[in-house]
This record gives C-alpha cells, sequence and structure tokens, in this order.
C-alpha cells in the first residue's frame, strides 16, 4: 500500500471537485478498493470518502419507481420492503453475492463500480492492460478460467464479477451521476463498457464525476428470477448468472427481459433475445434458438470453454422455471 | 525422575479403564475455546512486544533462475525502513516435517514462482510492504519455454515399486474388471491464521513467537538454519491456528524475522500476506492415477493395481504417499504399487491433512464403485468381501479392524439401500438425487514423546511439554488423562503447552500427536501412581483416587504433606511397529443432490463412521471426524490449485478463490464412534484420528453423484462443468 492522502467532505459538489484532480479516487465501502490497494492494484494518491454526503436513502420515484442512493448498504437495498415486492430479482442478485459481512458495508455505487477478479489483474507481478495499458494479457493463453466469452478483445478478456448490475441491467435501471457541476442519467445496460483497446476502462465515468444513485424503472409484471451458477453454493463469483423478468400471456412469452452475468466485461443484455421470445410459445428449441441467438459470437479461451454449454443450459432452466414447463 | 516405557508388544491391559474419576472419553469443551471465541487467546503475531520492528518478505517473481543482483537503495530510502535482509542464511523453501534441520537456504536460486529472497524491515508495516514493492534485483532467468511446470511432460523418478504375482494377466482373466485412470488437484492447507513470527534477540538467546506444528523438531531447523545451538533458541507456539501440514517445518517467516532480530538486535514480526502463505508453504501434490481391479465373479479381489505420479521441487524427498493405505486395504493375489515422482517448478510439495490417503483413497474408492457396478453387487457388500485378514503383501496381522463395522454401523445410521443400484433413479424438480458410499483408511502414526506432571499436595496437577495444540483439543484430553490418572477434576489439571523449555513432545502431525503425547502423559502418571501407593501403602491395583485423594479417604495433602511430586513420562514407539498394520479404518455415505441442467453439486446428508482406537474425548474427536468430512466435501467439489503452465506461477491465492467449502456447502455431519481398543497402537490404545475423516469422503460423494446422474467424473474437484460434460443427457 502506498501513502496516500484521505478527504472527507460533507458535500456533493466538493466530493466531486476533489475527485476531478488527478488520481483521486471515491471511497465508498471500501471492500474492493481497499484490498487492491493493500495489492498495489490500484495507487491512488487521494482517497475521498463519500460516507458523509447523505446518498444512503432508499425513496420512492415520483413515477412509481424507487431510488437507492450510491451509499445505501447492499444489505440495506436487499431487505428493503420495496425492494423485496416489487423487484425481487434485485434482491435476490444481491444476496447472492459475498458474504453478509460484505454486504454490510458493500455500497450501490462501489458494487457497480467494482473491478474485475482477474487473478493477473490483481497480481502486479504480471501483464494486464487493464492495471498497465500496453503491458499485455496475462489471461490469455494463462488460466482463463472464470474469463468472458462474450465481447472480448484482444486486448481483455476479463468479466465484470458482480451480480447486482446482472439484476440492475435486466430492470433497465439507470445510474445517476453528478460531475462537473452537471447531471446525467446512464441506462445500467450502457454504463459499462466492453474491454475493445481501452481496457483500463470499465465503466462511462470520467474523472470528477460521481454516482449519486441508481434509479429503477416502476415496477413491471411477470416473474423475476436469478440463477447464480457456482461450484460453491456461497462466497463465490458466478460462473455464470442470469437475471429475468418473463411474463407470460395466454399461452404465449409477453416479456422477456434477460441479462447474464459472468459472461463479459458488462452485465450482458441482447435485446435480440426480447425479439424472438415474445409472442411464442415457451418450448426447449425455442430455449434453444434464444441460447444460440445470444452466444453466437461467443469465443472461448481454453478453460472457460466449459462457460458456453453451462449458459445454454442454465438459460434454459431459467426460461424453463419463469415459463413454468417442464423440459 | 523419570517414567520411560518403549512399546514392543501390544498392551493388553490399560490402566485408564479401571480408573476411578471417569473423564476420560468424556465430551469436555476444549478448556480454550471460551478465550478463541473472545478474541483473548494469543496467536504468534499478537504478542505486544515493545519496540518491535515490522518485516515483510520479498519473493521472486519468476519461477526458475537466478537472483544476480538486489539494489537495495531504493528500498532503503523509504520512508521508516531500517534494513533490507538478503543475507545467505534466509532460507528458500519451507522444511518438510520432522526434518529436523533447515531446509534449502540458497535464495538466490530461484526455484518457484514466489520463492522469498529477501525481507525488508521498517518501522510499521505499511512501510515495510510499500518499500518492499521498490526493490529491485537483477535476474537471469533461464528460458521459460524450458520451465517444467507441467508434471504430464517430464521424465519421472520411480519412489516406490511393489508387485506381486501377475496383475496384467489377472486382469484378462478375470470376469470383471475395472481400468481406469483420474487426477485429484493440488491443494493448500488454508489454514486460517497466516504464517508469522516474532523473533527477539538478547544476544545470548533467540526467542521466537511462531505459529508451528512441531516445536520439538522445529528447533533443530531453527537452530540450524541461523546458525546457533539449540540451547540458545526458544520457540513458544501456545496457539495455532490451523496448520495442516503447512506447519510442520519451519517456513520463511520463522527464519527471516530472527536473522533480522539478531542482526538489528530489535524484536521483529514477520507475518505472510494471505497471498505468500498460498504462493510459499506446502502445497499438496495434484496426482495423475490409474487404478486397476480384477474381481471373481462374486466379487473377489484377484488383482490390485494402484499407480501414481505426483510431483516435487528437485531436490526434495517428499513424494506425496499415494499408495499408503492401497497397500494392505483390500485383498488381492496379483498386486502392483508404483509411485512416481515428477520433478516441477512449483513451490515445494509436502504433507497436507493426511497426505497420500487424502488424494489415493478417493480414486480408489471410486474405482471400487465401478467394480460394485460391474460385478452387480451392492457396494458396501462388496468391500466386505475384501476385507484381507493380514497385510495382503507382507503377512503381518493388523493390530485392530473396524472396517466390517463401521460399513455395517454407517450404513445402518444412513440408511443405506443395498438394493440394486441405477442411476438417475431419483429426481425431485430440476435435481437429480443419489447416494454414494466409501471406505475409509489412514495409516496410524506414532512417535516419541515426553511430558512432565506434577501432582501437587492442593489436589492439582501441571502437565508440561512443547507438544503444540493446533484447534484439535490436545490442553483438554492432556488434563483428562492426568485427571483420570491422579483422581483430580480436569479443571484442577493445568496444562501448559508449547514453549520449547519443557519436555520435548512429539509435535502436532500425522494425527500421532494425541496418542503420543497421551501416552508420554500417562507414563508419568504411572509414575506418580507407583509413589503414591508408598505414600498410601497399597498396592497399585488397591490405589482408587477420585477427587483429589485417595476414594473414601486422604487427601492428597493429607497424603503428601507440603512434598510435590513430579514425574517424567518418556514413551517411544518401539519395535511393535513392525509387527503390527496399524491404521484406522471407516465408511462414509453421502447424499447429493446434482442440478440437472447445471450440474452444480450440493450435498444433502452424510454419514461417518469410524474406528481409531480409545476415544479420549468425545467431543473433541467429533470435531476432528466432522473437520475432516468438511475437507472431504472441499477436495471432492471445490478445491485446486490453478497453476499458468507457462511461468507456474500459482493463480489463485487467495481464499476468495481457493475455495474450501463454505458453511452452506456443508450438511449436517453425523458421526458414528466404532469405540475399540488398539492395544498395539499405543499404550492408552488409542489411534489417530485427525486425517481419518478425509480419507476417502470424497469418493462417497462422487459415486454419489454418479448415482444421482449417471456422471462418472474421474478428476478431482468435480466442477459443474466436469459434471455437465459427463452427464448423459
Ligand atoms: C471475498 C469477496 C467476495 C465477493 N463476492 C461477490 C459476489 O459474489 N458478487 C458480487 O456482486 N460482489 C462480490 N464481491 C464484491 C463486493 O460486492 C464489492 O466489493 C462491493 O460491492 C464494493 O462496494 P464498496 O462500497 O465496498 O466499494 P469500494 O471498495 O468503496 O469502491 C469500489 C470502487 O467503486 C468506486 N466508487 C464507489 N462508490 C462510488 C460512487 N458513488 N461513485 C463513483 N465511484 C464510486 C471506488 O472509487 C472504487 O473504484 C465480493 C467481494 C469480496 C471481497
Ligand atoms: S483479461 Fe483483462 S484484466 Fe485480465 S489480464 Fe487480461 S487485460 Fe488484464
Amino acid at each position: 500500500m502506498r501513502p496516500f492522502h484521505y478527504t472527507r467532505p460533507e458535500s456533493l459538489n466538493h466530493a466531486s471537485q476533489l475527485t476531478a484532480s488527478s488520481n483521486a479516487v471515491p471511497l465508498a465501502g471500501g471492500t474492493n478498493l481497499v484490498d487492491l490497494m493493500k495489492l498495489q492494484v490500484e495507487v491512488p494518491r487521494k482517497l475521498v470518502d463519500l460516507n458523509r454526503i447523505g446518498m444512503e436513502t432508499i425513496a420512492e420515484a415520483p413515477d412509481g419507481g424507487l431510488t437507492i442512493g450510491a451509499l445505501a448498504s447492499n444489505t440495506a437495498t436487499a431487505v428493503h420492503a420495496r425492494v423485496r415486492s416489487d423487484y425481487p430479482l434485485l434482491s435476490r442478485a444481491i444476496l447472492s453475492g459475498a458474504t453478509q459481512q460484505l454486504r454490510n458495508k458493500a455500497t450501490t455505487g462501489g458494487n457497480l463500480c467494482q473491478r474485475t477478479r482477474c487473478s493477473y489483474f490483481t497480481n502486479i507481478d504480471q501483464p494486464c492492460n487493464k492495471r498497465q495499458p500496453g503491458s499485455g494479457c496475462g489471461a490469455l493463453g494463462g488460466v482463463a478460467r472464470l474469463h468472458a466469452i462474450l465481447g472480448t478483445s484482444a486486448q481483455c478478456i476479463a468479466t465484470y464479477p458482480g451480480d447486482m448490475a446482472v439484476a440492475l441491467a435486466a430492470l433497465d435501471a439507470r445510474v445517476e451521476i453528478t460531475g462537473h457541476g452537471s447531471h446525467r442519467s446512464v441506462p445500467v445496460r450502457a454504463f459499462h463498457l466492453l474491454p475493445g483497446d481501452r481496457p483500463e476502462r470499465d465503466n462511462v465515468l470520467e474523472a470528477g464525476e460521481i454516482i449519486t444513485a441508481v434509479t429503477l424503472p416502476p415496477p413491471v409484471k411477470g416473474r423475476q428470477i436469478y440463477r447464480k451458477v457456482r461450484e460453491r453454493s456461497s462466497y463465490a463469483f458466478a460462473l455464470v448468472s442470469v437475471a429475468a423478468i418473463v411474463a407470460m400471456d395466454s399461452g404465449r412469452i409477453a416479456r422477456a427481459d434477460l441479462a447474464f452475468g459472468g459472461l463479459a466485461h458488462k452485465p450482458w443484455h441482447d435485446p435480440r433475445l426480447a425479439d424472438l421470445l415474445i409472442g411464442e410459445q415457451p418450448s426447449a428449441a425455442l430455449f434453444d434458438k434464444a441460447a444460440c441467438l445470444l452466444l453466437e459470437n461467443a469465443r472461448s479461451h481454453g478453460e472457460n470453454e466449459f462457460k458456453i454449454p453451462l449458459t445454454r443450459r442454465t438459460l434454459a432452466a431459467v426460461l424453463a422455471e419463469a415459463t413454468e414447463i417442464d423440459l | 525422575m523419570t517414567g520411560q516405557f518403549t512399546q514392543d508388544a501390544p498392551e493388553t491391559e490399560c490402566l485408564l479403564d479401571s480408573m476411578r474419576q471417569d473423564v476420560i472419553g468424556k465430551p469436555l469443551v476444549r478448556i480454550d475455546a471460551l478465550a478463541k471465541a473472545t478474541g483473548t487467546a494469543t496467536y504468534a503475531a499478537e504478542y505486544p512486544v515493545k519496540d518491535c520492528l515490522e518485516g515483510v518478505l520479498v519473493t521472486a517473481p519468476f519461477a526458475r533462475g537466478r537472483i544476480t543482483g538486489i539494489d537495495i537503495d531504493t528500498c532503503l530510502a523509504c520512508d521508516g525502513v531500517v534494513a533490507v535482509i538478503d543475507n545467505e542464511k534466509l532460507i528458500a523453501r519451507c522444511a518438510q516435517g520432522t526434518a529436523g534441520e533447515a531446509p534449502v537456504q540458497e535464495v538466490r536460486k530461484v526455484a518457484y514462482w514466489g520463492q522469498p529472497f529477501a525481507l525488508v524491515v521498517a518501522e510499521t508495516f505499511e512501510q515495510a510492504r510499500d518499500a518492499s514493492k521498490h526493490l529491485k534485483i537483477t535476474i537471469q532467468d533461464d528460458d521459460l519455454s524450458d520451465i517444467p511446470c507441467d508434471p504430464q511432460a517430464v521424465e519421472p523418478e520411480n519412489q516406490q515399486y511393489s508387485s506381486q504375482g501377475d496383475l496384467p494377466h489377472a486382469m484378462t482373466e478375470a470376469p470383471h474388471s475395472v481400468d481406469a485412470k483420474f487426477t485429484t488437484a493440488g491443494h493448500a492447507s488454508a489454514a486460517m491464521e497466516p504464517h508469522a513470527a516474532i523473533a527477539q534477540w538478547d544476544g545470548q538467546t533467540l526467542t521466537v513467537h511462531a505459529s508451528l506444528q512441531m516445536l520439538n523438531y522445529n528447533i533443530s531447523e531453527l537452530a540450524d538454519a541461523v546458525g546457533l545451538e539449540e540451547n540458545q533458541v526458544r520457540i513458544v507456539s501456545r496457539f495455532v491456528g490451523g496448520g495442516f501440514g503447512s506447519k510442520l517445518g519451519i517456513s520463511a517467516e520463522t527464519v527471516a524475522a530472527s536473522l533480522a532480530a539478531m542482526q538489528l538486535k530489535r524484536p521483529v514480526r514477520v507475518a505472510m500476506s494471505r497471498q505468500q502463505v498460498f504462493q510459499c508453504v506446502m502445497r499438496r501434490s495434484e496426482t495423475s492415477q490409474r487404478m486397476r481391479l480384477a474381481a471373481g465373479k462374486d466379487g473377489t479381489l484377484q488383482g490390485f493395481g494402484h499407480e501414481a505420479l505426483v510431483s516435487n521441487l528437485p531436490d526434495e524427498q517428499f513424494a506425496e504417499p499415494v499408495l499408503q493405505s492401497s497397500e494392505f486395504l483390500y485383498a488381492g493375489d496379483n498386486r502392483l504399487l508404483t509411485l512416481d515422482l515428477a520433478r516441477v517448478h512449483r513451490m515445494t510439495a509436502g504433507s497436507v491433512r493426511a497426505p497420500g490417503e487424502a488424494v489415493g483413497m478417493p480414486t480408489l474408492e471410486v474405482a471400487m464403485d465401478m467394480l460394485a457396478e460391474a460385478c452387480s453387487i451392492d457396494p458396501v457388500e462388496l468391500r466386505l468381501k475384501n476385507i484381507p485378514d493380514r497385510h495382503p503383501m507382507k503377512g503381518t496381522p493388523f493390530s485392530s479392524h473396524k472396517l466390517a463395522e463401521c460399513l455395517q454401523q454407517g450404513a445402518e445410521a444412513f440408511g443405506w439401500d443395498s438394493g440394486l443400484r441405477k442411476p438417475r433413479q431419483r429426481r425431485e424438480g430440476e435435481w437429480w438425487i443419489g447416494t454414494g458410499m466409501a471406505s475409509a483408511a489412514r495409516v496410524h502414526n506414532i512417535a516419541k514423546a515426553k511430558a512432565r506432571v506434577t501432582l501437587n499436595p492442593d489436589g492439582t496437577a501441571l502437565v508440561e511439554s512443547d507438544m503444540t495444540d493446533l484447534g484439535t483439543g490436545t490442553y483438554t484430553i492432556l488434563g483428562q488423562i492426568a485427571g483420570e490418572m491422579l483422581g483430580l477434576d480436569p479443571s484442577n489439571v493445568l496444562v501448559d503447552l508449547g514453549d520449547t523449555r519443557l519436555p520435548r513432545g512429539p509435535g502436532s502431525g500425522g494425527s500421532w500427536g494425541a496418542a503420543s503425547i497421551a501416552s508420554a502423559v500417562y507414563v508419568a502418571c504411572k509414575a506418580i501412581r507407583e509413589k503414591l501407593t508408598k505414600y498410601a501403602n497399597v498396592t497399585e491395583g488397591e490405589l482408587n483416587l477420585k477427587d483429589g485423594g485417595v476414594e473414601g479417604g486422604a487427601s492428597f495433602a493429607q497424603l503428601l504433606g507440603d512434598k510435590e511430586l513430579r514425574e517424567e513420562g518418556h514413551y517411544e514407539p518401539g519395535d511393535i511397529e513392525d509387527d503390527y498394520v496399524a491404521a484406522g479404518f471407516g465408511a462414509y455415505f453421502a447424499e447429493v443432490r446434482v442440478n440437472a441442467f447445471t450440474g452444480e453439486t450440493r450435498v444433502n446428508r452424510m454419514t461417518g463412521a469410524f474406528g481409531f482406537g480409545r476415544v479420549l474425548n468425545e467431543r473433541t474427536a467429533r470435531s476432528q471426524c466432522q473437520g475432516g468430512m468438511v475437507w472431504s466435501i472441499g477436495a471432492a467439489l471445490t478445491e485446486a490449485l490453478h497453476f499458468d503452465p507457462r511461468d507456474g506461477h500459482l493463480v489463485n491465492c487467495d481464499l476468495a478463490e481457493y475455495h474450501v467449502p463454505v458453511n452452506r456447502d456443508v450438511p449436517e455431519l453425523e458421526v458414528i464412534m466404532v469405540e475399540e481398543r488398539d492395544p498395539a497402537a499405543s499404550p492408552i490404545q488409542a489411534k489417530g484420528i485427525g486425517e481419518l475423516g478425509m480419507c476417502g469422503g470424497a469418493a462417497a460423494i462422487a459415486n454419489a453423484i454418479y448415482n444421482a446422474c449417471g456422471a462418472r467424473v474421474r478428476d478431482f474437484p468435480i466442477t459443474p462443468d466436469r459434471v455437465v460434460a459427463c452427464m448423459p443427457d
């Protein structure tokens, strides 16, 4: 860990000003950032603690949706009465992640911005384009069991590891961002970036920008499922995860909002899946078609080959459960 | 005064059975439990030491080559840095269990990725850690393409070869046979407490608070490494937060802290980071194995072959003893057992809980399941049929043998259905449900041990030894032994362990701790009793002690006045080790569910029945069995070290990425202790129990997965991807 400055501003404006300076980063729960600082993967000169700004509230939005403050703890969000009744998908996704102790500290903003678990990224004696642009990608040709199969680039094959954001992508939530005196709202589906040739960038945030909240649209009808596949039943990141909101109308699929975790550098949302599924009667053949479409451009990197069949099978299981058919 | 006992023949009579205090075997709570639960037990790094400097180990970021120069100036210029220790006495590898001498000390000759080569010492830990990243080295690394990191790619050395009859012939002749290949992944001990030490040097004596398992050997290893006489070294290790083999021998932190303290004349603390613990202490070797079983129509074994390939660093003697229990567990006249060792550049391979059986038994027991299916015999029946009367090659008798009872009692408690078994018979929603079983076997080890016991006239006693307690309950059982023998409530027995100033114990390792040290305490107590007979004017047979004195008679105060009785007990295994095969036996039964879509496996319930001689404390023995069964779940489903094939570095080196089972993976574990006495195992008729719980359990789970969904996975751990790949659709 390098020596660093620590400040704890009382206002959002001040925080945003402070983080605009070079190599200053926001600190929320610290469960990801501090770990990475100990390993010297992150070497910020200044930490700007967001915990005194008052962004932890969870409030009704005027349109019937819900606004979750950036500093609301993952636990607070997961147990919130309205989250549980109207967005159970979100609650389940959060509860499937990490451990109780970590969720008590982890926050909405921090969770969205958590960095990849690629072990070449976290080992500073290995090459990594994300940590050190231009140094090469250690995972390519290495142990890439947990790495991405969709949207990868020749520079980086890392995954975004989180669960919460996968649910938010299925729910089509928005990330509220303040910085440089202005505000913008970005769909979660567009918040994280693909690695391309700039893998050092995880998401659209610019220096000086701070996430203030996530807003959920008014609740929609349909069954909500979060399925996380992993070898041990808790305290493990997803090999593959599927977030689904599926509604049926007279035996046909009327809504199919799907997002996937563990497959890409971002929660993966493919709008073509809804187009394919809506209006159709559920069947094994249909689910298979959906999987083929989803995985059309999938590319494995050695050991993560298994993610392709596993995604196919998990998607089938989730759709079968959602549409109540037996496979 | 000393009581001496060398066991050359079975001890059929044991005083513990005729004593009156009635505390042996009782489920006493560990006496240190509260201190541990409340955080008041002091672990190695936690001793408050004034003026203590902090050291951080620096490790090599390459797997093979030479460090030709270390530029310490940038590092020394960092805030707070006091020194960089890069002297030639630092150790490059950890010592193997029972080595008793320094391990390889050529730190500049790098043999594996993550090998420690220097220590940065600073006023604070943070300063040392930061500065350690500024240490510049020049290296001459060998051609990367030339680094053997893959055991399959090197020409192995044969370590063990034994053959009897003609196995290949038996295989072709037998009506039923199994010929299957397996792999098991490397394992880490993953003890909760990282390796840590605080060293102090007063110009004459080196005192080290360390986290070590076998102080009796560690003192020689440390003295040898730093160039002192043993009488100049004191090691204290009162509490150890788990070792599982990784703390059998000394590791880099203990030596580095000592050298730094001696050079700087100030106390120095060194604690490994979690990543360093994974990268530079003992690993269990990965294995590849071939099992060949040939059986008659009725399942009687005619041929038995077990061949294994394991790995280690160049120059290391240790080869994971995969075949250890295969030698004697089942009958079969035609036998072939071979063990090969590949030299690779991964960190030292050594003992991790149940070395050998932990990975040898699961493969054997899956092969037995395959054979049962081939013969259409109930797998429990197949095992019962093949229990040999004597060692199948040497002809030596077993000291005691409870496999049959364990199989029967386990099957009954579990509700084992002995009907014809077929996979994919039970489905609940998305989940296939199945059951499986396996035998357990683990060789019994025992070691020489000394302990000192003092009986005080006030009705208290003191037990002393440099024995360690790894959290297993050693403190508690020694209080029970002395209490039983001397007629004292165990709460009146003070047990003082983990300090090399005390008599040499056996150390904790290889499951030998309890039986060995308890035997020494037993011998010492016997000597005290002998003296007491004189004070009480009775014979040994008439000396009934209870609650601080003679039962219904004089108290110790009345008997002894103000005189205390002190005896050392010396116990040695003796010739008996060659006359008998001594082993713990058992059986596991597991029910699992396997997700038909995702291949995820969860254990629904598990029963283990074990016979391991006398039970000294029902609660701590049960905990050991359960702990072993938890390890079985890890070995079956999740635990694997992943090495980068190009540079040999360990990829998953923390507890988030190396997956030991979590609470939710572990169902209710039923433990049946099949009580027995083993007169040849030790004078107290007890055997080891620390490892037996994980010697085959992974196979019960693997066999249950097969029974559930039809996926016969032969690569451990059985992760979802492997299940999916083998699952018939
Ligand atoms: C062992 C372990 C297991 C885990 N398992 C899982 C799992 O299974 N699933 C899962 O989803 N997660 C898992 N996590 C990750 C965990 O969810 C994250 O660490 C946590 O959500 C991060 O939140 P935080 O508030 O602590 O973020 P911090 O560590 O404080 O910050 C993380 C990053 O976000 C930035 N940041 C924080 N808040 C803001 C803001 N308001 N605006 C802009 N930037 C901000 C920080 O600058 C930093 O870069 C695990 C973590 C650990 C340590
Ligand atoms: S996959 Fe991405 S994060 Fe991992 S080593 Fe390659 S560049 Fe770095």
